[in-house]
């Protein structure tokens, strides 16, 4: 064994040395950005798990009419972390073989930070009139547009129009029929309370619903205000009134669907998707009673929260002319009217909202477009991980009563200023 | 180990071996033929040292480095992320010493930061270490105990055992998840009305439930194993002696069955101190249930190096507590599998 003994050592040598060669060609810079602006040629384009077969004739439709500059359409998987992390690995190789990416609304910042997406300025300029301001405001960072709207998302109050004519259009009103729903014998209100991301929406809509914002302009966090304050407090005497079941602290999306549709819930915090379930559903006790309208606000709508994905270029992209060509064509009134039909997938273009064949099929068009029209994009900020959990964390303490309203604010505030103060 | 090593207590020891015994009288031939041998062998494991280099020591070696490297920060003029850097050892105060950046330089990490969970993850993953491992030791000795008995239909039990350990971890993890649920099948089957993942206790109680049934049935199997090799004519001898049932069990299925029940539980333990699949898919991490796996993934999200900084610690986490085991507590995997398999021979 005297051999093996030496061969060891060479092992660890020869292994050190690829570490130091791995080493010194990590950090190499971009710089990627601004170059093949006008070339041409085939291109991929990449984005989550095309579910309702909507990507699909779209593509097939570009490739008929740009038989010179095909796309190939690279479907990930249906599960929002892995497309990131996906994402995430295909940029930092800085190979370009992702020339077109949808990126959700909260992941633009990060990747525009990283350099990884082509600014769409000068020669790459897109026409953004047609699109609602609060989707550009998502592909917007440090006033320079890195990625396009492409389908978007609001919050929307389902409510028991049977037991409540009208829906209540302010919080106060809202928890005041809570009342009727006591007498039901039924739970009064429900959004997305676990901790998770929903529950950075909810709590985002509380603190802006209020007059509060989550972060400034620039990154720095605002939630030591007393607007911020009184936002988490509503949701945090709601629940501590039982205005909010107890259990709502382990509901996501799907467990708020289940207890309204078994006509257990008066009202609910949901996105548009519920619309069809509640109406389709074999279960579903209130296909008839139940009417949606925005989410109630201090004195009027109040502001959801953003979902939705954008559309944005690689900066490392060989063909950005023709990536620009496709970009435009995915985002085309005539392609999102295809999504909102097709998919249920909201369109970011205000006329679309007043198409009378689209609102006849998809009914809560108008609503949802008081929805997006009062939306705040989450914080846009390349350290959104890390301010989601400062938000997660401390809110979810103040909800279920462990940490009071201001401690837990104030903790929040320090935690996102550590997040951002790298 | 003990200070000693005895020279075929690895098996790979047994080339040297030979060649030692064939000392005197033929040197020269013997020497020759160690020495065609052992490049042979050498030749013959060069490929697997090769590969072990390249999967496990080049991440490991590479992570360290990168523990060294400060995570990227943002330029505010730009607005664009620039790599940070050396690092020294901040990446490692910042999870042993809590230390977090501020605006105004480096203070305690806030509530709600990665940072501030470094100390509660570690005391997590070890109180689901010593629960989970305490009850599945118990439970586990117990069931290996009945199947060790003769009765018919023996083996669909053993069988029947080892269905919750077949099925992958993320899927048991679905399921008890949807058990817990509020209105699942544990709420409405005890008329209870627990928020089993909406608070600490429950929480932990739900996932330490889940984990004992997925993975006692390993332990029994390992602890089976160890039973089957007590030979019958040592309790029939006792039987003789008049020893009684409790006394057979101490003196000599309990000391002769603890080589196997040592390296199952350290196994288990092994396994328990990175429990990643069953907080994330049934909390998420919620109500006090991070472990340091998850916070680890947590922190791959926001930045690598410090990430490579945490896992290495719990590497060495890990690392320690498997030495103490195999140090102090005779839990040795080689040592006792290689002496068995002699035994048997003899």
């Amino acid at each position: 064994m005297r051999h093996s003994k030496k061969i060891a050592p060479l092992a660890i040598v020869s292994v050190l040395a690829m570490v130091l060669a791995a080493c010194s060609s990590g950090t190499s810079g971009g710089g990627a950005a601004a170059s093949n602006l006008d070339a041409r040629g085939p291109i991929t384009y990449v984005q989550g798990k095309d579910n309702s077969n909507v990507i699909r004739p779209l593509v097939d439709k570009w490739n008929a009419a740009h038989p010179n500059e095909k796309v190939t359409f690279k479907e990930q998987s249906d599960n929002a972390d892995q497309q990131h992390d996906d994402l995430v690995q295909h940029f930092q190789a800085k190979t370009g073989d992702y020339d077109v990416a949808s990126v959700d609304v909260i992941w633009t910042a990060e990747f525009a930070a990283q350099g990884w997406l082509e600014p769409l300025k000068d020669s790459m300029t897109i026409d953004t009139a047609g699109f609602l301001p609060a989707t550009v405001a998502t592909g917007t960072y440090k006033d320079v547009l890195y990625a396009a709207p492409q389908t978007s998302d609001g919050g929307l109050l389902y409510y028991r129009k049977d037991l409540v004519p009208t829906p209540p259009t302010t919080w106060d009103e809202m928890m005041g029929m809570c009342s009727i729903a006591k007498a039901n014998n039924i739970d009064c209100y429900a959004g997305q309370f676990a901790q998770y991301e929903g529950l950075t929406v909810n709590v985002a809509e509380a603190i802006n619903t209020a007059g509060g914002t989550v972060v400034d302009k620039d990154g720095k966090p605002t939630v030591d205000t007393p607007q911020a304050k009184a936002g988490l407090n509503n949701l945090a005497q709601a629940y501590k009134d039982g205005n909010i079941p107890k259990q709502a602290v382990t509901y996501q999306e799907e467990q708020g669907r289940q207890s309204f549709e078994a006509g257990k819930l008066m009202f609910l915090r949901n996105w548009p998707y519920v619309y069809n379930l509640a109406k389709t559903d074999g279960s579903s006790t209130v296909k008839d009673t139940f009417g949606i309208a925005p989410l109630p606000g201090k004195d009027g709508p109040g502001a959801s929260s953003l979902g939705g994905h954008n559309l944005a270029i690689n900066a490392t992209s060989k063909y950005k002319a023709t990536a620009k060509d496709f970009l435009t064509f995915m985002t085309s009134a005539e392609t999102e009217k295809f999504y909102a039909t097709q998919g249920s997938l909201a369109p970011v273009r205000a006329d679309l909202y007043a198409d009378a064949d689209l609102v006849k099929q998809l009914p809560y068009l108008p609503v949802l477009l008081t929805s997006i029209k009062n939306a705040v994009p989450r914080p846009v900020t390349p350290f959104y991980p890390a301010v989601t959990q400062a938000i997660q964390q401390n809110s979810f303490a103040a909800i279920n009563g462990s940490k009071s309203v201001d401690q837990a604010m104030t903790d929040m505030q320090n935690a996102i200023s550590t997040a951002v103060s790298k | 180990m003990s200070t000693h090593v005895e020279p075929d207590a690895l098996p790979g020891r047994n080339a040297s071996r030979r060649g030692g015994d064939n000392k005197g009288g033929k040197e020269v031939g013997a020497d020759r033929k160690v020495k065609t041998q052992g490049r042979a062998a050498a030749l013959l494991v060069a490929p697997t040292l090769i590969v072990l280099a390249v999967v496990i020591l080049y991440p490991v070696i590479n992570a360290i480095v990168m523990s060294f490297q400060q995570d990227q920060g943002l330029d505010a003029a730009t607005g664009l992320f620039v790599s940070g850097g050396f690092a020294g050892f901040a990446n490692y105060a910042h999870w042993l010493l809590q230390q977090c950046p501020t605006p105004s330089g480096t203070g305690t990490c806030p509530p709600g930061t990665l940072g501030a969970q470094f100390w509660s993850a570690t005391g997590v993953t070890f109180f689901f270490t010593v629960v989970t491992v305490f009850f599945e030791t118990i439970l586990g000795f117990w069931m290996a105990v009945i199947m060790a008995r003769t009765f018919r239909g023996r083996s669909v039990l053993r069988a029947a055992v080892l269905v919750p350990w077949a099925i992958p971890t993320a899927v048991t993890a679905k399921l008890w998840f949807f058990i817990f649920a509020f209105d699942g099948i544990v709420n409405t089957l005890f008329h209870s009305s627990i928020l089993w993942t909406g608070s600490q206790g429950p929480a932990r109680a739900a996932i330490i439930i889940a984990d004992v049934w997925k993975t006692t049935p390993f332990m029994a199997l390992l602890i089976l194993a160890g039973l089957q090799m007590i030979p019958a004519e040592v309790y029939e001898a006792a039987k003789v002696d008049g020893a009684s049932a409790w006394q057979r069990f101490r003196l000599i299925t309990l000391p002769l069955v603890k080589p196997a029940l040592m390296v199952a539980i350290l196994f288990r333990v092994l396994d328990a101190l990175r429990m990643y699949d069953l907080p994330a898919i049934m909390t998420g991490g919620a109500n006090g249930t991070t472990t340091l796996s998850i916070l680890v993934v947590d922190q791959i999200r926001v930045g690598f190096n410090s990430a490579a900084a945490l896992s290495t610690i719990t590497f060495l986490i890990i690392f320690i507590v498997a030495f103490i085991f195999v140090r102090f507590l005779g839990a040795n995997a080689v040592d006792s599998a290689s002496g068995r398999a002699k035994e048997k021979l003899k």
